[in-house]
């Protein structure tokens, strides 16, 4: 049997969730027997390739980049994985929601520094005027709350997914855990 | 060649958070100017606004899911600040080894699961096994003590704070809980191999510079000024300290300066291709006040490590280059020497007689309006500084983070790196993994630096003026 595609990605968020992911420790080397992680941070072959099986994304969606990306990365992946409170309600992303944009890039770069102050608008990508989760944006197969949700969980969810089965997750993570 | 043309790699891979690069050929294809762009942003200081400090150190702390325990040390020092409390001896200690514990796993995540690629399959090699995978199958020991070193820290931290990630343990005033006798001793029982990996590792690296010696005189390879905290005898610390500024030639150009006066000696310019703020030393100013954190500014601004092995590594590190050790291709080398220091000092606050006491929280309410908390976390100096109403709700906040103060040396290191390897109208995959391995050998943290990350392929085209595409790299 051939091996399964996986691929993880970060849109905006804490990379927790990938560091929660790496908490795996051994564990990562039997994974590796199983699956090809064909697309992530971890990794150089970046191009997001056609048809991979699973992705786990962590993240909010904050950014036009994040956007486009996670509208590329749907269309290429057959089970999509909210992973993390970020990714599944926005959660601390999400806290600049209430904000104007312009007063919170102002603390940054007008209030707190003196030399040159300015919002930067070359090259950097335009964030969106409100941080949302993944599912409002495209749809997601499954949901796995927690900041971060434990290694424990994401080798269980992903050995799940590995089998055909959907995971059962409510009695193993929760949001915030 | 006639055309002036820019080449962008988009994004730097195997580091923390999105960036990309720019660089700049003139008419003879020669680079004249580099850039590295951080392309993240969220905005932390503006939406603590208006919540209770008390939430500060949960809250920061998700800046970052690698060293979020130095945000929560920092954080929780500022927040002892208002509270104008003097926190148990034992809550420090026990904070001090959550800290420690933490810079041997990001440390490890730094050099094994990221930067051992280039290092032991070379700047060259198959990008598609350029990664942990491609290092357990040419050297499973390799990978598997990478894993067990950012293990041993990991569980450290668990044991103390309940889990991996995002503990809540550190809070205003000390620690939530006591350490167990149990948990103690469990955590003394993993001493032996995390020391025996460390001085390994430090062999093999050792072993391998004679293969970089190009790559170590271009890679950040230039005079700048070092900043770190030093304690009160000159050696290496990590809780706390004053702060001392040195120069390229091991002179002391600063010393004694107090972290809450961050503001009389340090500044940020904004440049606007990039949400990266430039730190500099004020009294140089801008661009002259260029310094460097993290490891290589640590061990160079350091008397000591203070533990006996460290110390050991640490005469041999200074023999690499005279006065100070310049080439931030030695961050790996200062990462490793700074572990063996962390599991040494570990072992002797574990076994420190008063590390089970369970007096470790002070309780006030607030009594001052403003607190500044800063603490050596693994990439450099951190500063969190907050200010509150009479109720204790956040009215402003500002950070600054070691990634930010290393910007203006990354830029300068990819224009060196690229002056070095680009050169004319063919790209190679050699020439560009190199410009992207001296961004990390810096270690950048980019959801620390800007409080924000994101990811995209990599992705390199060579335009010219008009934005013809003349040659084009796909990392696939």
């Amino acid at each position: 049997m051939s091996k399964k595609k996986l691929a993880t990605v970060w849109l905006d968020g804490c990379s927790g969730c990938h560091m929660s992911f790496l908490d795996m420790d051994e564990r990562l080397i039997e994974l590796a027997g199983k699956v090809d992680l064909v697309y992530s941070p971890l990794v150089d072959n970046k191009q997001f390739p056609p048809d991979v099986d699973i992705t786990l994304v962590e993240g909010a969606v904050s950014s036009e980049e994040d956007l486009h990306k996670i509208q590329a990365i749907r269309a290429r992946t057959k089970i999509l994985v909210s992973l993390g409170d970020c990714a599944v309600t926005a959660n601390v992303p999400g806290m600049r929601n209430p904000f104007t944009l312009n007063s919170v890039y102002d603390r940054a770069y007008r209030e707190t520094a003196s030399l040159d102050p300015g919002t930067p608008d070359q090259i950097v990508p335009r964030l969106l005027p409100y941080a949302r989760p993944v599912h409002e944006v495209v749809s997601v197969d499954v949901f796995v709350p927690g900041c971060p949700p434990s290694a424990e969980v994401i080798y269980y969810t992903v050995s799940e997914l590995l089998e055909g089965r959907q995971p059962e997750l409510s009695a193993r993570t929760r949001f915030g855990a | 060649m006639a055309e002036r043309r820019t080449i962008v790699i988009d994004p730097v891979t195997r580091i923390e958070g999105h960036s990309k690069i720019t660089l700049h050929l003139d008419e003879q294809g020669q680079v004249e100017e580099a850039r590295f762009h951080v392309t993240q942003f969220r905005g932390f200081e503006k939406f603590c606004e208006g919540r209770p400090f008390s939430e500060m150190p949960s809250l920061m702390a998700r800046i970052c899911g690698i060293c979020p325990v130095s945000h929560l040390i920092a954080s929780a020092k500022a927040c002892d600040e208002l509270l104008a409390v003097k926190i148990p001896p034992t809550a420090e200690k026990l904070r001090r080894i959550f800290g420690l514990a933490q810079v041997v796993q990001s440390h490890a995540l730094s050099l094994f699961h990221l930067s051992s690629p280039d290092l032991l399959l070379g700047m060259e090699a198959d990008p598609t096994k350029s990664n942990l995978f491609g290092v357990l199958e040419r050297d499973p020991a390799l990978a598997r003590d990478g894993i067990a070193l950012r293990k041993f820290g990991q569980q450290i931290i668990e044991r103390l704070g309940g889990k991996r990630i995002h503990p809540a343990w550190v809070v205003p005033g000390g620690v939530s809980n006591p350490l167990s006798q149990q948990d103690r001793d469990a955590i003394l029982q993993t001493f032996p191999e995390a020391l025996a990996i460390a001085v390994r590792s430090l062999s093999w690296l050792k072993g391998t510079m004679e293969r970089f010696r190009d790559e170590i005189a271009s890679f950040g390879n230039f005079p700048s000024l070092f900043m770190g905290m030093v304690k009160e005898d000159g050696g290496l610390t990590f809780y706390g300290g004053k702060l001392r500024i040195t120069d390229s030639k091991g002179q002391v150009v600063a010393d004694g300066l107090d972290p809450k006066r961050y503001f009389d000696f340090l500044d940020e310019k904004v440049e606007p291709w990039s949400y990266l703020k430039s730190a500099y030393y004020k009294p140089r100013g801008f661009p002259d006040g260029i310094y460097r954190v993290g490891p290589l500014a640590r061990l160079n601004v350091s008397d000591r490590c203070g533990t006996p092995r460290a110390d050991q590594e640490l005469a041999e590190f200074h023999e690499l280059q005279r006065s100070a050790v310049l080439s931030s291709f030695h961050y790996h080398q200062a990462r490793l020497i700074e572990i063996v220091y962390c599991v040494e000092r570990l072992e002797q606050l574990l076994n420190d007689p008063e590390i089970l006491s369970t007096h470790v929280r002070a309780s006030a309410r607030p009594n001052e309006l403003e607190g500044i908390g800063a603490a050596e976390a693994p990439r450099g100096t951190l500063f969190h500084h907050y200010k509150i109403d009479e109720h204790g709700l956040i009215r402003w906040a500002n950070l600054i983070i070691a990634t930010g103060q290393n910007n203006l040396a990354m830029n300068r290191s990819v224009l060196q790196v690229a002056q070095r390897y680009v050169h004319g109208d063919k790209i190679t995959h050699g020439m560009l993994n190199r410009v992207e391995a001296v961004i990390r050998a810096y270690d950048p943290c980019l959801s620390c630096s800007t409080h924000a990350v994101g990811q995209m392929a990599l992705h390199v085209q060579l335009l010219n003026r008009e934005g013809n595409v003349l040659d084009e790299v796909k990392h696939a």
